[in-house]
């Protein structure tokens, strides 16, 4: 599995207010085309965001828009204040959101949603989309489609790595993440860091919408654990 | 568009836009002959009915009427036509841009004239502020961008010490376009400038080693300020154009550490070149109706656009970036082409740059 299981639920809190934890766990089993070292089983990082979504509630009259939702993220990270990165990254965050989000049937709403990085141990910026999609999921927004992140590594000697540990992506010379939708498996982000050839780039992807399939049927089945106990 | 179909031997069909109507002369089985008219048109529908009996079965004033009335038709459309024609264009472009735009896309061409995979007119002047260290302005059709560098000594940071700076800031002042108000930078300017930070990074066109001057005491810092002085568009593709151009020009003072004093001696006489090791090209794609790409979008076609694309090529052929925020989904195979085409935008950068530089060197 490429994420092990879920962490805990909270309980819907008033006005719809959801927050859902996504714990990332490393599995050697997701290691492709490369051999799993024996101490990188024994390490045991967690990635840890925390999404809350709000909304659809009334807008600001400065930020609403005439025929459709105004979305905002905000990522916090686990130490200091939201800097620059943080800001690309919201903005990555909110175009894919808002790629998937059906805004035009909720018009001069504002839908926020807020990531907090609880604990950063690799594939940083996968772990968000994972989270964010599943707040919309839990949230009850009508969506087009649904989205999961996927971090490919490339090492040096060409193998690719999906969803490396913090060590495996400073020894890495790309790392490419993809967020890939559920309707056809289509790219709906993406951004690399290091440079790749571009065949890399295709094998890497490749394997990214293969992985998807995995993380879909996380979804479905955290979803399914969810409504079947309450 | 008018289209006239004759079908069998007594119905003219005629079809102006979205305006038609038909003239239809139906023979009835029995003995009664029945001319119908009708005509339609999107806002109110007009029906005038024209019944005539006619008992003579003879075939030739049969076609003799149908001829004549569809006549007549035919000139109350010449005359509404004009109009209708008329108010259609017109209500476009401010109305309507998304349509006015993909009439313009069904003949695989763009309002400015350009192809769906042409540049805009691309012109570079380098070393125009002479107060900064290296500087180029870059014009991207309409979108003018300034890149200035200056360069100063700082200590290196302890867990690198034998790594200089390289500080880049992308800055979208009120006065390029209507949409950014002053005060603080915007998440536009701040995504443009982490944008610029990471192609520096990836693309390693300097190297950090390059910049230090003594291990762990002394390297060099360089602050490239990309100003954006009119925003029609592609802003990532002329940042990174402009700072390249800039960073070719820089020309850095040699520093030499006294070993007596352990100050450090700045010899402005003799100014070398920066390393530069490779020459990222960004080329932006906007993507319209989930399917169609557009190179080079102006302001206009970036507000109308579902999504947009930036690839960046080195001269190897190697992907230094591959930023795609959101938007419309897209296949390996759509993103292949864009590739493709910003590894051909790159030879005809590469080439203007090359020609520019060779220009003001002095012989």
């Amino acid at each position: 599995m490429l994420q092990g299981y879920l962490g805990e639920y909270t309980a819907p809190l008033i006005h719809g207010l959801i927050h859902v934890a996504v714990r990332l766990c490393r599995d050697a089993w997701l290691q492709r085309r490369a051999q799993a070292a024996p101490e990188e089983r024994g390490e045991r990082g967690d990635t840890s965001v925390l999404a809350g979504l709000y909304g659809p509630a009334e807008a600001k009259v400065s930020k609403e828009l005439p025929d459709r939702a105004a979305l905002e993220v905000l990522l916090r990270p686990k130490v200091g204040l939201p800097g620059v990165l943080e800001r690309s990254r919201e903005q990555l965050l909110r175009q894919t959101c808002e790629a998937v989000v059906l805004g035009v049937l909720h018009p001069r709403t504002a839908i926020s949603l807020v990531l907090q990085v609880l604990s950063d141990a690799g594939s940083l910026l996968s772990c968000c989309l994972n989270a964010a999609c599943m707040a919309l999921l839990d949230a009850g927004l009508p969506l087009a489609a649904l989205f999961c992140g996927v971090t490919c590594a490339l090492q040096p000697d060409g193998t690719i790595l999906l969803d490396p540990t913090a060590r495996q992506e400073q020894e890495a010379r790309a790392i490419l993440t993809f967020a890939i939708a559920s309707s056809d498996r289509k790219v709906l982000m993406a951004t690399t860091k290091g440079s790749c050839s571009v065949e890399e780039m295709q094998q890497c992807l490749a394997a990214a919408q293969r992985a998807a399939d995995t993380i879909f049927q996380f979804y479905r089945d955290s979803v399914r654990r969810r409504y079947s106990k309450c | 568009m008018i289209e006239v179909k004759a079908s069998s031997l007594c119905s003219v069909y005629v079809q102006v836009g979205s305006l038609y109507g038909r003239s239809i002369l139906e023979l009835n089985l029995g003995k009664h002959l029945f001319c119908y008219i009708s005509l339609e048109f999107p806002h109110c529908s007009l029906t005038v009915l024209l019944c005539s009996f006619v008992r003579c079965f003879d075939s030739q004033i049969i076609y003799c009427c149908g001829f004549v009335l569809a006549g007549f038709f035919f000139l109350y459309l010449a005359y509404s036509g004009a109009c209708i024609l008329t108010s259609l264009s017109l209500c476009s472009r401010t109305v309507e841009p998304l349509e006015y735009y993909r009439r313009f896309l069904k003949e695989n061409c763009r309002p400015d004239g350009r192809e769906l995979g042409e540049f805009r007119t691309t012109t570079v002047n380098i070393g125009s502020i002479t107060t900064a260290d290296g500087s180029a302005l870059v014009k991207l059709g309409n979108t003018t961008v300034i890149c200035g560098v200056k360069a100063e000594l700082a200590a290196p940071a302890v867990d690198s010490a034998n790594k200089g700076y390289i500080v880049p800031n992308v800055e979208l002042p009120s006065l390029c376009a209507e949409r950014f108000r002053s005060g603080p930078p915007g998440e536009e300017a701040q995504a443009a400038s982490q944008f610029i930070a990471d192609v520096i990074e990836n693309s390693q066109m300097i190297v950090k080693e390059d910049l230090c001057i003594a291990n762990g005491k002394l390297a060099w810092v360089l602050y490239c300020d990309i100003i954006c002085l009119d925003y029609d568009g592609n802003l990532l593709d002329a940042s990174v154009f402009a700072l390249l151009a800039a960073l070719k020009n820089v020309h850095l003072p040699l520093v030499t550490i006294n070993e007596e004093t352990g100050l450090s001696e700045v010899n402005l006489k003799q100014k070398n070149p920066l390393i530069i090791r490779k020459h990222p090209v960004a080329t932006s794609f906007a993507i319209f109706d989930d399917t169609l790409l557009i190179v080079d979008p102006t302001a206009e076609e970036e507000d109308l656009a579902t999504g947009t694309v930036t690839i960046v090529t080195d001269e190897e052929g190697r992907l230094c970036s591959v930023h795609k925020p959101g938007g419309s989904p897209l296949t390996g195979a759509k993103l292949q082409d864009c590739i493709t085409r910003a590894i051909t935008r790159h030879k005809e950068v590469k080439k203007l740059i090359d020609k520019v530089i060779k220009s003001i060197t002095p012989k």
